[in-house]
């Protein structure tokens, strides 16, 4: 019950300081239109309305990926920046617990690039907003979002072990997006990639947010998205504590 | 509990390594802590003093679990630093000086409601317990605005305040009066003096010589990693015992008369302070010798304010101590 408290206090404060950076609010300002524009020139083609509502969703979750991707993978060093991490890391719970919020709180920020994307869709282009499962795709969209932050503290405890995180995080936006299927279906996508996409929550959470949008079981790829997302959430929570040992021993929670 | 002591250094010794330049990486060592052994009985009010780059940061992080000893032990509580961080976690704050450390686009309400969270303070005490602690930093009234718009001793109040919030037994204060003024330091101080009344054990850093001569119970003066002196203030000053103090305000002394009053008999130490235009100059010397004269002799010809002689008082004492090292 505490610990749940601690997860849902902590992730609402930092999703409020995250969404807060002025950096954060231009991007969200920005990047849903394009999204959504992108979203409807690729498929106006197929001149299909669900195909339309589908193209949307799978570009608002793109927008999830990315910002839990670049938060999540910096979650670390920000803190450290802003001088957080020692006061953080000082309280008297897990490591993985104090880091968890602030990468789940990445992902629930993304949300409004895809409730934007969505909106802009409907505003701008008039793409209709009927879900074949409203209910589930509500369902789907919050542990998408919960089970990339777990995602997410996988990235922030190996980020930090490694010299050029940043570079990796730039190089992993593209075929993430790619790979999961959030823009194109993976059936186009060539056979070596399936292995790999299956071990991806991205995917599974994609998968469900577009049944639930234009009809599929739906419940079964919730499922394993979150099942995926546990399995990461207890390697990093292993890679922190080490992580946060050695980091005690090389003297690196401080901006030396 | 076991232990009679809250906090208990047993030959702390502390090598940062650090590795710089990228072609071509060069390890640099620092010993900044070399051996430090020492105990603080519970509810005692404790300093740490000594000049920049002493390792007073760095053995207090080695106490509050921040830090791994590169060698010894220590416990806080009873409990072992390195291997019972919880427990010794549980049982310790910390608050440091500067303005960093703070969630700036957040309100000193959110930064304290997620710092109780984290700290574990049962739900149903936490408004009162923040509200309690925003009345004595003297922020209430400006809990709703970002951290942001804060000025520096707004911040360090803060932190202040988020440093007591779950009620440690041990609390570890590097250098907290920094940036505070003068009034709010006062309060500071008296925060600080009813914590240790009422049992809390209070572990000191502070450049401020008055301030740990007011508050402290005992001081370490630490300079290059070692304890050079440890005692009561009283003890301490005593230690400057047969040490008479010359103060003489000048304007424009060249460096040579300064270096021909160092060389005057009897002379201990001289020290030049810039205030604006003027020059305080402090000379320390042997008690049984009266170096008044001498000095004003050597320095004919310069404009002189006042010249004074005195006691010696800690600030000297902690001087003779640091310059001896
Ligand atoms: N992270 C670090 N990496 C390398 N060297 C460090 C690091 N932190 C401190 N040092 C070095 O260790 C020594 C002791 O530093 P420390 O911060 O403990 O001093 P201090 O007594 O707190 O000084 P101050 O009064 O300036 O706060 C210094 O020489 C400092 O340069
Ligand atoms: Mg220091």
């Amino acid at each position: 019950m505490r610990t749940l408290r601690l997860l849902t206090v902590g992730t609402l404060l930092h999703a409020k300081q995250i969404s807060r950076s002025p950096f954060e609010v231009a991007i969200a300002l920005v990047v849903p239109v394009v999204q959504a524009t992108l979203a409807v020139y690729l498929f106006r083609s197929g001149g299909e309305q669900h195909r339309l509502l589908e193209a949307a969703v799978g570009a608002g979750v793109m927008g999830v990926w990315s910002s839990v991707l670049f938060g999540s993978g910096g979650a670390i060093q920000n803190q450290r920046w802003q001088g957080t991490l020692e006061m953080i890391m000082l309280a008297p719970r897990r490591p993985a617990l104090v880091i968890l919020p602030i990468t789940i709180a990445t992902g629930v920020t993304g949300t409004y690039a895809l409730l934007a994307t969505l909106v802009w869709g409907r505003v701008l282009y008039g793409i209709r907003l009927d879900f074949a499962h409203p209910v589930a795709f509500v369902v789907a969209a919050v542990v998408c979002v919960i089970g990339l932050g777990m995602f997410g503290l996988l990235l922030a405890s190996t980020f930090v072990l490694m010299r050029n995180a940043n570079a990796l995080a730039n190089t992993l936006e593209y075929p993430v997006w790619l790979i999961s299927g959030m823009l194109v279906p993976i059936t186009v996508l060539p056979a070596w990639t399936t292995p790999i996409a299956a071990i991806l929550p991205t995917t599974w959470g994609a998968r469900a947010l577009r049944e639930a949008t234009s009809g599929g079981p739906v419940w079964p790829s919730i499922l394993l998205c979150l099942g995926i997302s546990l399995v990461c959430l207890v390697i990093g929570a292993l890679t922190l504590t080490h992580v946060e040992r050695r980091a005690r021993a090389a003297a690196t929670l401080a901006l030396a | 509990m076991g232990s009679d002591y809250a906090i208990e250094a047993d030959d702390l010794r502390r090598t940062y390594r650090a590795r710089t330049g990228w072609l071509r990486p060069k390890r640099t060592e620092v010993e900044a802590v070399r051996g430090v052994t020492f105990t603080v009985g519970r509810g005692e009010l404790f300093g740490l003093l000594g000049p920049n780059g002493a390792g007073k940061t760095t053995t207090i992080k080695m106490l509050n679990t921040l830090l791994i000893p590169t060698s010894g032990t220590a416990r806080v509580c009873g409990h072992d630093v390195v291997e019972q961080t919880k427990e010794v976690r549980r049982r310790i704050g910390y608050v440091f000086g500067g303005d960093r450390g703070l969630y700036d686009r957040l309100s000193a309400l959110d930064n304290l409601r997620y710092f109780a969270e984290l700290y574990g303070v049962a739900p149903r005490e936490q408004k009162r317990r923040i509200a309690e602690l925003l009345e004595l930093v003297g922020l209430a009234g400006r809990e709703r605005e970002r951290v942001e718009g804060y000025s520096r001793g707004m911040r360090q109040r803060l932190h202040i305040a988020r440093g007591l919030l779950h009620s440690p037994d041990v609390l570890f204060l590097d250098e907290p009066s920094i940036g505070v003024d003068p009034v709010a330091a006062r309060e500071l101080r008296r925060t600080v003096g009813d914590l240790a009344a009422t049992g809390t054990t209070v572990l000191l850093t502070t450049h401020y010589m008055a301030e740990a001569d007011e508050l402290c119970d005992r001081i370490a003066v630490i300079a290059d990693g070692e304890i050079q002196a440890l005692g009561t203030p009283a003890e301490l000053r005593r230690r400057a015992d047969g040490l008479r103090v010359v103060e003489v305000e000048a304007y424009g002394v060249p460096e040579t008369a300064v270096d021909a009053l160092r060389g005057l008999p009897g002379v201990r130490e001289t020290a030049v302070e810039v205030k604006g235009a003027l020059q305080l100059l402090t000379v320390h010397s042997d008690a049984h010798v009266d170096v008044q004269g001498d000095v004003l002799r050597e320095l004919a010809g310069i404009r002189l304010g006042r010249v004074n002689s005195r006691e010696p008082t800690l600030e000297d004492a902690y001087v003779a101590i640091v310059s001896t090292a």
